[in-house]
Order: structure tokens, then C-alpha cells, then sequence
């Protein structure tokens, strides 16, 4: 713990640390361009100068580290003049364009220059122009004012793992560059964020609104499991533009794109009003009265077992415990949240989460992945896994689809016989994991979504525990879900009940007619052309897939609409919050649930939010824990059968469109265009 | 004035011949398995005793330098040799390679076996061609006959080296660049600390010296430390070569002793000035980057490290570029104002943005096409330039302005005001003429 000597006033600063950063613990803001916490060390932007005791030069304080007994000022006359100066330099060749810039109002330059710059430039020659640089559907280069930090070049080559950014030529004509191509990479967003300038600028939010004119609402992400922490920028009821929010164990201060630009999807095909099918067979508006009425006299005399309900991938908690409890006054069984088929959720409820947490991940030393592909299904995940990985010593297998993770792995196989191999410690992969002190293994959906995904499971629980993955404390065994809302549908309980349907189940029943009513919450990830005999009500917030199938449409809120509880795929419970009001007469999900239950006849025991969530901590105690992990007991989960011979396939084929939101987004259809057609033109099937 | 006795570089005319027999002949490789038999630390102190200092145009001590290489460190350690010489003015080392490029490996093996170094890599500047050559067959000369390899003048020591070529651009001199493009990346400097002796090529503890201060280093430990120190004043001792240019009789690479006064080392040796020493305009005295200094300070000045120092100005690597009066001396800085814009990497703010601004200005400056208190906004441009790079090259596009400035100050004026003179005559002329 070196103690140094900052403006006269002593500080103790933790082992490692620079003096940029110490300098931040004794209460003195450096200025700084190029420097990132999260990104290797630059150095050249010399903006963060200091003076520092037996150095004649102002010494760059974010490469210096902090060592006992020195002596640093940050505020004399020698650094006020270097930071003065370098502002200058730096804007002699900017094209200060503020008022046309969408950096404008949260630019590092910006505010910098208001401490550091002049009132009026001293340059009389001609300011240099740099054309703009092709960098795809998601951002917009505007180069002239790049200020040359290599933020961007740091994040893509050492976050991101695309080295597609570099720069070219030298001196003043020094220029950030791709090869004329888009990054190919699913976290190219978080480039826009990093630019300390409005060099690089979110293409699909170009001029479409200025900072201090957005509400910021902080909530969490529900495209995919992770549970990234999101602020939600919002004008009138609006969503202009999706932030990152910083949480160290979930997503550091990263984002991906679907999660980020997913978001004009909220404003296309939505659903506003409620829909009843006419006796012609058209879905007409109608009113909530008409709509509830219209289920109501379906429902009236049906036994529970001609009733079935399915929640969809991104329902809050709030709902689909409105939903279970609905299905509960019906006195139906058949009950799912596993739209995919997933054999999972019987048992302990460590057979369903990711064990070792995302942040956990950084102190593997070893990790076994099987039939998941996380750099489509959970980005975040895998930027994390390629973080352990930068610090060397991880070695990774990969059971199921050959793929590129940017980082290094060993491939092993395409199916199960390959996990059975390594169970059973014939294939060398098997020593990596024995020597392993910390090792892990990854079930993804791909492995557990299909006939034998049951033994698949349990082959995972017998490799988990043969190679020493469940110890004291540590827990090497993990399920990587794709959806939001799995988890918590898991720990509410919505699984068939005694004698119940699972969703194949209900499809089939409502193929031979044994089911006679079929209830979507928001959910659409199946064949909804075999629900065609059922009366279907649908409840989301999109005319996707479930909204087609519909007899009766009731609108709900997408999940910035809503105060809702989330539960990632390591079982952190977290909230999203209400940025804007859903559209039209959408409402709020478990508001719509206990409406329609008052209409059946018997209705829900809850009238408010706080309620609803007071019975979900009845139902399960986690709800109560926001934010807060508890190690999840290591009891009996999955049952032993055969396994089948089919690869494991990744569910998500396209990155960019998998839920109502993403697939109605013009952005995450432009990034399919760019990125993933071409790919599959490539694979020559094509034609 | 040097004695032909006490020349190291006999060949630097290229008389002789620069392979090893001829080399061998002018008593090159002469008792080099003996000074290792002295031991790493002997050696090591022989040099630092001798206070040679580094002759790529810093002047560090090369002794200490040697000193900080860590030992019993589990990484190998190299000796980099940096031959990317390309100071506009300077052309020493590359008359070392070409004549003498044993000399050159004999100091490899000695400075890098006083450093503990595996290997070294001589990185020659693109445009030497023939120097590579010369340097590659020498080295394979070298192995042949035992002198590099597993057993390095059979004493046991195992020592290869390695030719690099670069690709010719400036700034590969500066050595952390000369170590990233060495690399293979892109010749830019790195942040320091850590410094190369710590964390140098490969991320292995490094040494990168001058061809020139690697080439001495034999002939000091074969004649002596007393010897070498008998040359020049303290901390400036040894001999040195000078390389002088410009507007000389006869412009020449000559060996000579340190702290030579100026006036001898160009009347002596080039012939003098063009039009006699009265004639003299200015000296830059060490190489395109230090500042250059008016005839009234050249009349007395010393040839070494801390006399040009205290005259504001450096030895740098020692070539001598005589200005005389018929030249125009706004326009010879401007033009090496313009080197630095074309050489400065772009990786840091005020060099990158900096060189093109004081070239712009500087060739206002020319035409006299400015206001007159720019130049002092041009003399504040500099010291913001200075000091607050990540290396040198900054201070290098600097110091020649700021040299102007001090001691040119009054024809940048005259030039201004004359330019004035002119249009405002023009201006009126036309006016008069339109009514």
C-alpha cells in the first residue's frame, strides 16, 4: 500500500494502482482522453500531465504507477500550462461542430475545454479534413474529429476481440481506420460510448435527440439471460436510445448491440388496443370489457385440463405470477414457461442456474462448453469469458457447433458422445479438467433443449462432480439460458402440474382438441400454426408470431413499460423500471391478468405492485434479495437416460433477431443484412 | 588535433579492406577472448571508468546504462544496436557498417556479453543497403571463424547476432519504436517506465545503444581506460566522429578528439567556411534537432556534450551543419520544421497536431506573411510542444524554432516588416490607380 504525497495532502493508495488513479482517491479529477479503466494503457493523449517531484517534466500521471514517497501536484502553473496546451492542440484541428454534433452535450472534449481551452482559437492555417470511414449499420464516423485517443482500436482489439480497427499513415495524417468494412463484432456498440468525442456516433440515433432532453431511467436488459443493467433514455414515452449502466459482476460497463439498438423495435407493430376474432374470422378492435367478456364465456364451463398456458422469453416475474395464479383459479395443470422444450426445472434450483456467476467466471481455470454458442446467446458472457481468458491459464472445450468465441478453444466434439467421452475420462480433454483447480462447465440451451436433454443434464451434474466442479466454495456447474424470464418462471414454478401439460403437450392436446383454450403470455418461440384448432388468447406487447394465432389479443407493456423483477441466469434478482407508459390502452401484464380474473370469477388477491411482489416473495424467498446472489443448495436434479446422437446445435442462429422486440427493429435488420446473410450466402448452400 | 595513432575508425574512408582479414589487419577482434576472460563486472567497470557516453545524441553514460540491466533474471536479455541512423546531417554510423562492420560485431559481442545479453539485433535503417549487406556477410564471416556463436571467441559464451532491417522511417530511431517495429509493429514509442532494461524486446530485459558507442567500446578496454579518458574534458572524454555538412569547403566524416573548439574541427578538417569563417551565418552543431547557434557563439565554442549545453543548444550526434550568409535561415529551419511534420508518428497530441502548426506558420514566417507578435505565439507553440511528449521527436521539432527565435529574431522581424512594406505599397498603388 504505497503512500504518496498529492497536493501536500498524504494518501494511501492500493497496491498497483497509478497516479491518475490515486490522484481520483485523493479527491483531484484528472482530465483524460485516451485513458480507460477497463483498456490497456495508451498514454497518448497527454492530457492527464502532472508534476511530479525530481522530474523536470510534467509526467503523464495514467502510466505512472503510484510508488511510495512520491510527490505529485495536479494543479500548478507547469500542469495548468501542458493541459492548456495540449487543449489546444487538440482543437486546432476539430472542426468544432458542436452545434451539429450528436456527441454534443456529453462530450469529454466538450466539457474539458471548458477548463482547460481558450475562448478563441490561435490557429490561422487550415484545419485538417479526414473522410469518413465505413464502420456498418451501427456507427456513424464523422473523423475530423477524432482526436486520435485509440480508445476505439484498444476496445475492439482487446474487449471485443476483432481486430478490425487500426491506424494508418503517420503524424498529423495519422487516421483510425477499418478495412472499408463493418466490425463484425456484437459489441461494437459500446465503440460509440468509449469515444471520448463525436468521432464515432451511434448511427441509428443520429439527430434524433440531445442529452438534456432525455428522461434516464435505469433498468435491466431482457434480450438475452444476463440481465445486463441498462439506462433507458426516453423522450415523452419514447425510447431514444438504450446506455449501458455500470455493474461490475453483471456486465462491467459494457453492452451488445441487440441490447442497445433492439430499441426502435418498441415502436413498430406494436400492440394498443385489444383485438377480438369476429364470427367472419377477423381480428377486430375491441374494448377490455369486450375482450375479458369474450374469454370469459370460452372459459365458462371448461375443466382445468382443457386449459393450457405458456409464458413467453421476456415476461416479468409480476406476470407470469399472475398468470401461474390465474391458472390456478381455472384449476389447471398445464402450465409451462420453457417455450423451447428445455428439460429443466425439476429438482434443485442449482440445476438451473449459472453457479459460478458471471463475475465467478474470472476465477476458472478451466471451462467446458456444451451445445451453446455464448457470443450469440449471451455476449456479456463471453466477453467475460475472453477477459479470463486474456489473463492466460483458461483453457476452454467446446462441445457442439464449431464457432469462433474470440478467443482460443479446443474443439472436441459435435454431440453427446463426446460428453459421454469426457465423462467418462477417455478424452484428453478430461486431464485438463482433473488438473483444473477451479474448472466449469456451460450447459446451454443446445444441449438441454431436446429429447434427451433430461440425461444430457444429468451427464453434466455426473462430469461436474467427478472433476471436482462443486467444492466448498465453488461452483464449476452452470446453465446458460437465452431467455429473461426463465429463471424466475423456474423459480415461480410455472412447470406443468400433477397430471399437466408441458408445451409440446399443450401443442399437441390443441392438435387433437383436448385442449381447448390456449393462454400466450407474450409468447411466440414455437409453431403457433399448431394452436390453430384452440381458442388462443394472446397477451404481449407485439403482432409477432403469438399475436397471429390470437382469438383474443390483450396489449401489454414491453419491458421498458413496466415496473418488473427479473432473475438472470445467475439468479440475481433485478428491476426494471417503467421509462415510459405503454402504448395506446396496453397496460401493465399482472394488471391485465387480475382484471381478467375478476371476469372468471375469481380474482387474483392482489391490486397493487407492492402486493404482487409481497406474494412473490411468499411464493419464493429469492425475490427478496435484490441484486444479491445466495448460493444455490447442491441437491438432486436430473434424471439419468439415454442420450441421443443428434450435435448440439446453438438455438440462436441469428444474434440479431431473437424475440418480438428485435425481429420488428429496422436496426437489428440492417445489422442481419450486414453481417449475418452474408455469412450464410457463404456457407455454399446458398443458390 | 587527433594523432592517426589514436584513430579507432582506420577505415572510415574505406581505403582498406572491411572484411574480416582486412579488418583482422587493423587489429579488429585482436585479444577479444581476453577481455571476456576479464568477467562481466571488470568489464562493466572499465567502461563506466571510461565515462563514455552515448553517441546516438542523448550522451547517456553507456556504463550505467549497461548497469541497469537486471542479473540472474530468468528472461534472456539482448543488445539492440540501433543503425536507423537518419538525423538529417548525420551519416557516421553508416560509414561504420560499410567500412568497419566488424568493429561493429566485436563491440556486440563484448558490450553484450558486459550486459549479459543472449543475442543482438543490429536494426539498420532500410535505405542502407549496401551497409546491410556488408554488415550480413561480415556477421556470417564473424561465425565462420568462430568469433559469434556457441563459443564467442572461444570463450565459452554463447552469442549470435541478428540483422533487422527497417523500413526507413525516422522515428524508428527513438528506441522504444526501433523495439516495437522491430516487433513487427508499428514503429511508435512506448510509454516509459518501464524501461527498456526492464521490459524491452519481447518483453525481456534490453539495451539499445548507437552503433557508433557499441563500435568503441573494444578499442577503450583494448588501449585502456587512462587513454580514452586523455581526449576531451571530463565526462566529455574520448574521441568522436564528427560529420560535417553544409556550406565547408569540404564536407567530411572525421574521427576527432571531444571537446575540439568548433572553429579548429571546420577550418581544419572541411576546408572552412565558404568565404572564409567571417562568411559564417550559423552552426547547427549536433544534427537537425538541437538548436543552432550564431556565428558570435560558434567563434568559441567546444565540440562536446556540457559545452554545448550551456550554450543552449546540444552535440546530438555530433553533425556539424555550417550555414553561411548567402543562405536563407528562416527558410533552412522551415524546411526542417516540415522533416518533423513528415516524421512525427501521430501517436501523441502535441507533436502529432504541433509540427504541422509550427511548420505552417514557419512558412508564413518565410515569406514574412505573418504579424509580428506571432512570433512570440510561435515561441509559445514550441514550449508546448516541448516536454510534453511521449519522446523526444517533440523536443527534436522544437528546439530548431526556438533556436531561431533566440538568436534570428530580428531578420524574422526585418522579414515580416519588409512583407508589409511591399503589399501595403501595392495596396496603394492600386488604390491610386483606381481613382
Amino acid at each position: 500500500m504505497p503512500t504518496l504525497e498529492i497536493d501536500g495532502k498524504e494518501v494511501t493508495v492500493p497496491q498497483g494502482v497509478n497516479v491518475l488513479q490515486a490522484c481520483e482517491i485523493a479527491g483531484h479529477e484528472i482530465p483524460r482522453f485516451c485513458y480507460h479503466e477497463r483498456l490497456s494503457i495508451a498514454g497518448n493523449c497527454r492530457m492527464c500531465l502532472v508534476e511530479m517531484e525530481r522530474s523536470p517534466k510534467p509526467i503523464a500521471s495514467c502510466h505512472m504507477p503510484a510508488q511510495d514517497g512520491m510527490k505529485v501536484w495536479t494543479d500548478t502553473e507547469m500542469v495548468r500550462k501542458a493541459r492548456r496546451g495540449v487543449m489546444e492542440f487538440l482543437l486546432i484541428n476539430h472542426p468544432l461542430d458542436c452545434p451539429i454534433c450528436d456527441q454534443g452535450g456529453e462530450c469529454d472534449l466538450q466539457d474539458q475545454a471548458m477548463a482547460y481551452g481558450f475562448d478563441r482559437s490561435r490557429y490561422e492555417e487550415n484545419k485538417r479534413a479526414v473522410p469518413e470511414k465505413e464502420m456498418g449499420p451501427l456507427i456513424k464516423t464523422i473523423m475530423t474529429r477524432c482526436i486520435h485517443c485509440t480508445r476505439c482500436i484498444r476496445f475492439a482489439a482487446e474487449v471485443a476481440g476483432v481486430e478490425e480497427i487500426g491506424a494508418v499513415g503517420r503524424g498529423e495524417h495519422m487516421e483510425i481506420t477499418t478495412l472499408e468494412q463493418a466490425i463484425d463484432s456484437e459489441l461494437s456498440g459500446n465503440l460509440v460510448d468509449i469515444c471520448p468525442v463525436g468521432a464515432l456516433t451511434s448511427r441509428p440515433y443520429a439527430f434524433s435527440a440531445r442529452p438534456w432532453e432525455l428522461r434516464k431511467t435505469p433498468s435491466v436488459d431482457v434480450m438475452d439471460a444476463v440481465g445486463s443493467n441498462i439506462r433507458v433514455d426516453t423522450r415523452g414515452r419514447d425510447v431514444m436510445r438504450v446506455l449501458p449502466r455500470l455493474h461490475e459482476d453483471v456486465n462491467e460497463e459494457w453492452i451488445d448491440d441487440k441490447t442497445r439498438h433492439a430499441c426502435d423495435g418498441l415502436r413498430r407493430q406494436r400492440l394498443d388496443r385489444p383485438f377480438v376474432r369476429n364470427k367472419k374470422g377477423r381480428l377486430e378492435e375491441a374494448t377490455w370489457d369486450e375482450a375479458f367478456t369474450a374469454i370469459a364465456k370460452r372459459l365458462k364451463g371448461k375443466t382445468g385440463e382443457q386449459v393450457g398456458a405458456i409464458a413467453g422469453d421476456q415476461c416479468d416475474a409480476e406476470s407470469m405470477l399472475a398468470l401461474r395464479d390465474f391458472m390456478g383459479t381455472l384449476g389447471s395443470p398445464n402450465l409451462d414457461c420453457r417455450q423451447d422444450g428445455a428439460k429443466i426445472g425439476q429438482g434443485a434450483r442449482a440445476g438451473y442456474l449459472f453457479n459460478t456467476t458471471i463475475a465467478g467466471i474470472e476465477e476458472a481455470d478451466a471451462c467446458l462448453l456444451v451445445g451453446t454458442n455464448p457470443r450469440r446467446e449471451a455476449a456479456m458472457l463471453n466477453a467475460r469469458l475472453r477477459k479470463r481468458f486474456l489473463k492466460g491459464g483458461f483453457k476452454v472445450g467446446v462441445v457442439g457447433e464449431q464457432m469462433d468465441l474470440t478467443y482460443q478453444t479446443e474443439y472436441l466434439g459435435a454431440g453427446p458422445e463426446t460428453l459421454q467421452q469426457v465423462a467418462d475420462g477417455k478424452h484428453p480433454f478430461a486431464e485438463t479438467l482433473k488438473n483444473a483447480e477451479k474448472p466449469m462447465i456451460v450447459l446451454g440451451q443446445g444441449a438441454l433443449a431436446r429429447e434427451d436433454g433430461a440425461a444430457v443434464l444429468a451427464l453434466g451434474r455426473q462430469i461436474a462432480e467427478s472433476f471436482g466442479m462443486v467444492q466448498e466454495a465453488w461452483n464449476g456447474f452452470n446453465v446458460l439460458h437465452t431467455a429473461a424470464a426463465r429463471v424466475a418462471g423456474l423459480d415461480l414454478g410455472l412447470l406443468p402440474g400433477t397430471g399437466g401439460r408441458d408445451v409440446e403437450g399443450i401443442l399437441q392436446g390443441a392438435e387433437t382438441g383436448e385442449i381447448d383454450t390456449v393462454y400466450l403470455l407474450a409468447a411466440d418461440e414455437f409453431d403457433t400454426s399448431r394452436l390453430d384448432n384452440a381458442f388462443v388468447v394472446y397477451q404481449g406487447h407485439h403482432g409477432d408470431a403469438g399475436a397471429h394465432a390470437a382469438d383474443v389479443i390483450l396489449p401489454g407493456a414491453a419491458y421498458t413499460e413496466k415496473n418488473g423483477t427479473y432473475v438472470n441466469t445467475e439468479g440475481r434478482v433485478q428491476l426494471g423500471r417503467l421509462a415510459g407508459f405503454p402504448p395506446g390502452e396496453a397496460r401493465d401484464d399482472w394488471s391485465i391478468l387480475r382484471a381478467l380474473s375478476a371476469y372468471t370469477g375469481q380474482a387474483l388477491p392482489y391490486d397493487n405492485l407492492g402486493q404482487v411482489r409481497q406474494k412473490l416473495i411468499e411464493t419464493a424467498d429469492t425475490f427478496a434479495r435484490i441484486d444479491q446472489l445466495a448460493p444455490a443448495e447442491w441437491e438432486a436434479f436430473g434424471t439419468r437416460g439415454k442420450l441421443g446422437g443428434e450435435p448440439f446445435r446453438s438455438p440462436v442462429a441469428n444474434f440479431y433477431m431473437t424475440d418480438p422486440i428485435s425481429r420488428n427493429s429496422e436496426t437489428m435488420a440492417r445489422c442481419t443484412e450486414a453481417f449475418i446473410l452474408p455469412k450464410r450466402e457463404a456457407t455454399g448452400t446458398h443458390g | 588535433m587527433l594523432q592517426d595513432k589514436d584513430r579507432i575508425f582506420t577505415n572510415l574512408y574505406g581505403q582498406h579492406d572491411w572484411k574480416l582479414a582486412g579488418a583482422k589487419r587493423r587489429g579488429v577482434w585482436m585479444g577479444a577472448g581476453d577481455m571476456l576472460a576479464m568477467g562481466r563486472d571488470t568489464l562493466l567497470q572499465k567502461i563506466k571508468d571510461s565515462e563514455l557516453r552515448g553517441r546516438g545524441g542523448a550522451g547517456f553514460p553507456a556504463g550505467m546504462k549497461w548497469s541497469f540491466m537486471p542479473k540472474n533474471d530468468p528472461r534472456p536479455s539482448y543488445l539492440v544496436v540501433n543503425a536507423d541512423e537518419s538525423e538529417p546531417g548525420t551519416c557516421k554510423d553508416r560509414e561504420i557498417m560499410r567500412y568497419d562492420p566488424h568493429r561493429l560485431l566485436e563491440g556486440c559481442v563484448v558490450a553484450g556479453f558486459a550486459m549479459g545479453a543472449r543475442a543482438a539485433y543490429i536494426y539498420v535503417r532500410g535505405e542502407f543497403w549496401q551497409e546491410g549487406n556488408h554488415l550480413e556477410e561480415a556477421v556470417q564471416e564473424a561465425y565462420d571463424a568462430g568469433l559469434i556463436g556457441d563459443n564467442a571467441c572461444g570463450s565459452g559464451y554463447a552469442f549470435d547476432i541478428y540483422i533487422h532491417r527497417g523500413a526507413g522511417a525516422y522515428i524508428c530511431g527513438e528506441e522504444t519504436a526501433l523495439l516495437e517495429s522491430l516487433e513487427g509493429k508499428k514503429g511508435m514509442p512506448r510509454l516509459k517506465p518501464p524501461f527498456p532494461a526492464q521490459v524491452g524486446i519481447y518483453g525481456c530485459p534490453t539495451t539499445v545503444n548507437n552503433v557508433e558507442t557499441i563500435a568503441v567500446a573494444p578499442e577503450i578496454l583494448r588501449r585502456g581506460v587512462d587513454w580514452w579518458t586523455g581526449f576531451g574534458r571530463p565526462k566529455n572524454t574520448g574521441t568522436k566522429i564528427f560529420c560535417l555538412s553544409g556550406h565547408v569547403n569540404k564536407p567530411c566524416n572525421v574521427e576527432e578528439s571531444m571537446s575540439i573548439p568548433l572553429k579548429d574541427l571546420v577550418e581544419k578538417h572541411a576546408g572552412g567556411v565558404r568565404g572564409g569563417w567571417d562568411n559564417l551565418q550559423a552552426v547547427i552543431p549536433g544534427g537537425s534537432s538541437v538548436p543552432l547557434i550564431p556565428k558570435s557563439v560558434a567563434d568559441h565554442q567546444l565540440m562536446d556534450f556540457d559545452a554545448l549545453k550551456d550554450s543552449k543548444t546540444g552535440l546530438g550526434t555530433a553533425a556539424v551543419i555550417v550555414i553561411d550568409k548567402s543562405a536563407d535561415i528562416i527558410d533552412s529551419i522551415c524546411r526542417i520544421a516540415l522533416f518533423y511534420k513528415h516524421e512525427s508518428c501521430g501517436q501523441c497530441t502535441p507533436c502529432r497536431e504541433g509540427t504541422g502548426w509550427m511548420w505552417r506558420v514557419m512558412t508564413r514566417m518565410v515569406q514574412g506573411k505573418a504579424e509580428i507578435d506571432e512570433i512570440d505565439k510561435l515561441w509559445d507553440v514550441t514550449k508546448e510542444v516541448e516536454g510534453h511528449t511521449i519522446c523526444a521527436l517533440g523536443d527534436a521539432a522544437a528546439w530548431p524554432i526556438q533556436g531561431l527565435i533566440r538568436h534570428f529574431r530580428p531578420e524574422l522581424e526585418e522579414r515580416i516588416v519588409e512583407y508589409k512594406r511591399k503589399h501595403a505599397k501595392r495596396a496603394t498603388s492600386v488604390a491610386t490607380a483606381a481613382e
